[in-house]
Order: structure tokens, then sequence, then C-alpha cells
């Protein structure tokens, strides 16, 4: 069962080519039935783990210390849920948003091994597996980048591309140094023998490598520049991709995990993510300010959004990192539906820029309405899901005696408020067709509509979350997972 | 200790060649470099000074050998860091088709 989770994109990953190359409407199809059976797969794994505390695949069945294992607990199933739900939308989405590529079939196998790597990471049960899902998913991100093959695509690509090795080739030093320590790969393992050999420098170093190389991938601010290129110029979908799914698994996923679970969270390293989360959070919403770009304005927004959920694991208490969590769900939805509506209002309209588009409510009333909901929703407008969890956050700064960090998140709440605001009215209320914008003539599809409306009931019910449902044991879990710190995997 | 000094210092020239250069290709060595003297180092927590091969037979009595496991981590590394080589070189050469040049300055289509 868990093993499934690699196996159906791999295995689809294989199919693509050999039969969706002949007929080209198979790719498409046979990638979101693959999307499917890993969303399907993830509720099974949930019904399992109620009874089971985590679920354990041993490779060759070998036990894990000297075995490689996967692992799945609270935390990974509450990712395996919105990842896979997300991409199975996204899959929908594209299959009809991709007509206007050629050579389709390579678009759905590098989206395949993209899930495989997100899936694996999530499961990895030791460190140097999820460095190599890591960088299936990673690679699989850099090619789809650059997928349109126009100047501007390739350039981002390529930047993109050049970062996150440098990246990854620290991650990998990271690791070393840390098996060279441990004598061990294995993640639980490892939790258990390093509180015994006492601080050391080389644990400092090491979280510092990590958090570079982690930091890279989630995109915080000293490490954002790759973001605004790679998510404006890449595909719609892999936008929503790669800012839905990819920098919260590849970055925040793989950061919270090791620092929680294995390294243990030491106050020098909360001091650094806060800090690291302030500058994304407020660098992030002040350039997005001048964007013209609607894909550059959503790229930006997540970096500010991704400081949001940097801030709540930093400052580490159950609340906040409750808030984190519920804010990470939240932004996978709204952010992979917002990039979404901006690939339906390019392929309608034909431009990105935002001084020519207007009047989207008007003629394309899914993508207008899905899109309002989804900005409302990241502005933190109540009863939206985005508004819970930034007052879970705000209110968990303060229980933790940090007011003024409360005050920046508030903030930066309403800069993202303006600045949506000053974009967005004019693209789909305005009604003066200025001069520029012809639309194409092309009408979205019911493939194209039908992702975006699912999405936006998500946004609209997220915030229900917090009632006592499945949905909030869904939540605890992931919360008490990285409360239990050093307890991994048992 | 004075062989992992000499990794760290390949290590670093391969960062300042990936920082400071503006040739795509010379970049795309950089990576190469880093990514080799990473893979060194691996190699060398594993070395025992006059280790021998993990291999156990009936008749021998093994005191030392080298530790096997990062020999094969390196193996997938090294494959990592093919399809990373192979995919920085087509995308440059993609780049030089487009902007006829290497030079990353002069690569700037995208503004901000």
């Amino acid at each position: 069962m868990i093993s499934l989770l690699l196996i159906i994109p791999l295995s689809s990953a294989f199919l693509i080519p050999i039969i969706g190359k002949r007929i080209k409407w198979t790719g498409g199809a046979i990638s979101s039935l693959a999307a499917f059976a890993l969303a399907a797969n993830s509720f099974v794994i949930i019904s399992n783990l109620m009874k089971y505390k985590t679920l354990l695949y041993k490779f060759g069945a070998f036990p894990p210390p000297a075995g490689i294992s996967l692992i799945v607990d609270g935390l990974s199933v509450f990712l395996l849920i919105t990842v896979n739900v997300v991409a199975f939308l996204i899959a929908l989405f594209s299959m009809d948003y991709m007509k206007q590529y050629t050579d389709r079939w390579k678009f759905y196998t590098l989206f395949m091994f993209m899930l495989a790597g997100v899936n694996g990471v999530l499961i990895a049960g030791d460190i140097f597996n999820l460095y190599v899902f890591l960088e299936v998913a990673a690679i699989a991100g850099y090619f789809l980048v650059g997928f349109g093959v126009r100047d501007e695509e390739l350039e981002a690509a390529f930047k993109y591309a050049v970062m996150g090795s440098v990246a990854s080739i620290f991650i990998l030093l990271g690791i070393g140094l840390l098996y060279s320590y441990t004598s061990t790969l294995n993640m639980a393992e490892m939790a258990r023998i390093l509180p015994q050999t006492g601080t050391s420098s080389l644990v400092t170093f090491v979280s510092v490598l990590f958090l570079m190389g982690f930091g890279l991938k989630a995109a915080l601010v000293p490490f954002h520049s790759w973001l605004p290129y790679a998510h404006s110029q890449a595909p719609a979908p892999i936008s929503a991709m790669l800012s839905g799914v990819s920098i919260k698994v590849l970055g925040i996923y793989a950061l919270a995990r090791i620092f929680f679970n294995v390294l243990g969270m030491t106050p020098a390293v909360c001091f650094i993510l806060i800090a690291l989360a302030v500058l994304s959070m407020v660098a992030g919403s002040i350039m997005a300010f001048g964007q013209s770009d609607i894909k550059r304005l959503f790229a930006y927004s997540s970096i500010s959004q991704i400081g949001y959920i940097a801030l709540g694991l930093g400052i580490g208490t159950p609340l906040a990192i409750s808030g984190a969590l519920f804010h990470l769900f939240n932004h996978s939805i709204f952010k992979s539906l917002l990039f979404l509506n901006s690939g339906s209002i390019e392929y309608a309209a034909g431009t990105r820029d935002l001084n020519r588009i207007r009047n989207v409510i008007r003629e394309d009333p899914v993508t207008g309405y899905t899109n309002l909901i989804g900005s409302l929703s990241i502005c933190g407008v109540p009863p939206l899901g985005g508004f819970w969890s930034k007052l879970i956050i705000i209110l968990a700064c303060i229980q933790a005696n940090h007011p003024i960090l409360a005050f920046v998140a508030a903030v930066v709440s309403m800069l993202t408020l303006a600045y949506y605001f000053k974009a967005l009215t004019p693209a789909l209320f305005g009604t003066h067709a200025t001069a520029g914008i012809k639309a194409s003539g092309r009408k979205i599809s019911f493939a194209m509509a039908a992702p975006m409306v699912i999405l936006a009931i998500l946004v609209v019910i997220s915030g229900m979350m917090l009632l006592p449902n499945p949905g909030r044991e869904l939540l605890k879990g992931a919360a008490n997972v990285l409360q239990n710190g050093r307890n991994y995997g048992k | 200790m004075t062989v992992y000094i000499l990794c760290l210092i390949l290590f670093s020239i391969g960062l300042y060649c990936v920082v400071r250069k503006r040739n795509l290709i010379k970049i795309i060595i950089g990576i190469g470099i880093m990514d080799y003297a990473v893979n060194l180092f691996f190699v060398l927590i594993g070395y025992r000074e006059g280790g021998r091969s993990p291999i156990f037979a009936s008749d021998q009595v093994i005191d030392k050998m080298v530790d096997p496991l990062p020999q094969s981590l390196v193996l997938t590394s090294i494959v990592i860091g093919l399809a990373i080589t192979l995919l920085l070189v087509a995308i440059a050469i993609r780049i030089y088709e487009k902007y006829g040049t290497f030079d990353i300055t002069k690569i700037n289509k995208l503004k901000g």
C-alpha cells in the first residue's frame, strides 16, 4: 500500500512514453488516472493509520536500522492527502490546457516523475532516500519549467537548475557529515543516536547546510531569487505544482522533518528560521506590489506566504505548529487554484499582463469567481480558510510572547490584502476594455473549469477543519508528530 | 586530515566557479567540481587506513575493512550528478541557439 505511492507514478511514467507517444490523448488520461489512484490510495492509508500509529514498509524485508524503509506517520499522511488531491486536480486541468504545446507525452512523463519524487520525499524513512527523491522531483521540475523552450523559459530553467543543484549539493554534504557522525542513514536511528553523543559543533554546521539547502528549495528570502522566474515562466499547471506542492514538500516538509524529528530544534535554529520567515513575509509582499505580470504577482505572494509557515514552525509552540501546518494546507490549495486561474486567463486572453487583462468576471465567470474566492482566502478574509490559519499563527505569536512578530504578521496580512486588491480588482471587475486585449477566441473547457471549481469549494470549506471532524484529527496527528520531536518512527 | 582539507578546497573552487564565472559552460563545470568534491568526501568517510574490501570468507580473519555504504551512495550520487549536468548542458545549448551567447550577463530577458 505504501509502496503503491511510488509504483503508480513510476509505472505510469513508464507507460506514457510507450502509449502516449502514438495515441495523443492517452498521456493526459493516464496521468490523471494515476494521480487519482494516488489520491485514493492516500485515503486508504489514512484509514489504516487510524489503527496503527505508524506504517512501515521494509525494502527486501530487512529490518529498519540496516535496511531501507518507507515510513508513513501523521505528518506524512497529512501532506500525502494534500499533495495527491492537488496533483490530481492539476493533472485534470493540464489535459486540456497543455493542448497548446507539442510533445505532450514528455510533459506527462515528467509530471509523473515529479509526483513520484514528491511522494517519495514524504514517505522516505532514511535521509539519503529523502535526498534521492528530492532530486527526482527537482530535476523533473527543472525540465518542466523550461518545457515551452522559449527564450525566457530556458533562462528561468537554467537559473532554477543551477541554484537548485547547488542547494542539493549542500544538502548532500550535510548528509555525508551526519553519516560520518552517527554511522547510520535511518532517520529514526539518527534521532536515537544524536542525543547520546551530546552537543557537537558538527551538528551546528550540518544545521547550517540544511537550512541553506532546504531554505533554497522552500524559497525563503535570501534564497528566493529563482522562484519568481521559475514560477512565472513555467506552464500554468507546473507553476501550480511548484507553488502548491514542490516548495512545501521539498522545502518546508523536509526542513521540518529533519529539524524537528532528527536534529532537534535548538533556540539558534528557531531564531534563524524566524528571521528568515520575517524577511520572506515582508520582502515577498513588498516586491509583489510592483508586479504587472499576474504569475509573478502570485509567485512573490508565495514567498510571503511561505514565510508565515516558516514563522509558525520557528515559534514551535503546539498552537504555532498546527497553525503553520494548517496554513501550509490552505496555501497549497488556494495558490494552486490561483495559478490555474492565471493559466486559464492566459489561455483565453493570450496575455499575463495585468494592465491588459480586464473584466474577467463577466467574460469568464468560472475563472473570475474562483479567482475571487482564492484571492479573498489568501488575503485572510473570514470565514475562508486563509483567515483562520493566519489568525492561529498570529495568536500563537502573542501566546509565545512575541508581540512584535504578531504585529509583523498582521501588517503583512494587510499588505497582502492591499496588493491583491490593487492588482486584481481592475482585472476582475474593470469594465473599460483597453486597447491591447484581444481574446484569442478560446473558451476554457469543462476539464479546465472543473478542477478550479473543486479547488474553490475546498478553499471555502477548509476553514471547517478547525471544527471537530476527521480533518481536524488529521491536522492534530500531523502537529503531534512535530511536537513529539525525536520520537520519530516509534 | 590533509585529504579532507584538500577536498574542502576542491569544493570551494567549484563554488567560486559557480558564483563568479559568467560563462554558462564554466558554471556547469563548477557544479560538476562541487559534485565531485562531495563524492570524494563520501569516499573518504568510508576509507580506513590499510582497510580491505568487506567480503567475508570462512578462512580469513578481517581486522580492518572499508565502509562499503558510502561507496554505494556515491554511485547514486554520480548518476544524479550526471542527470543534472546533462540537463544543464542541454538547456545551455538551447540558450545558445536563442541568444547567440554563453555570457550569463547578456542572458537577461527576465526582468526583476
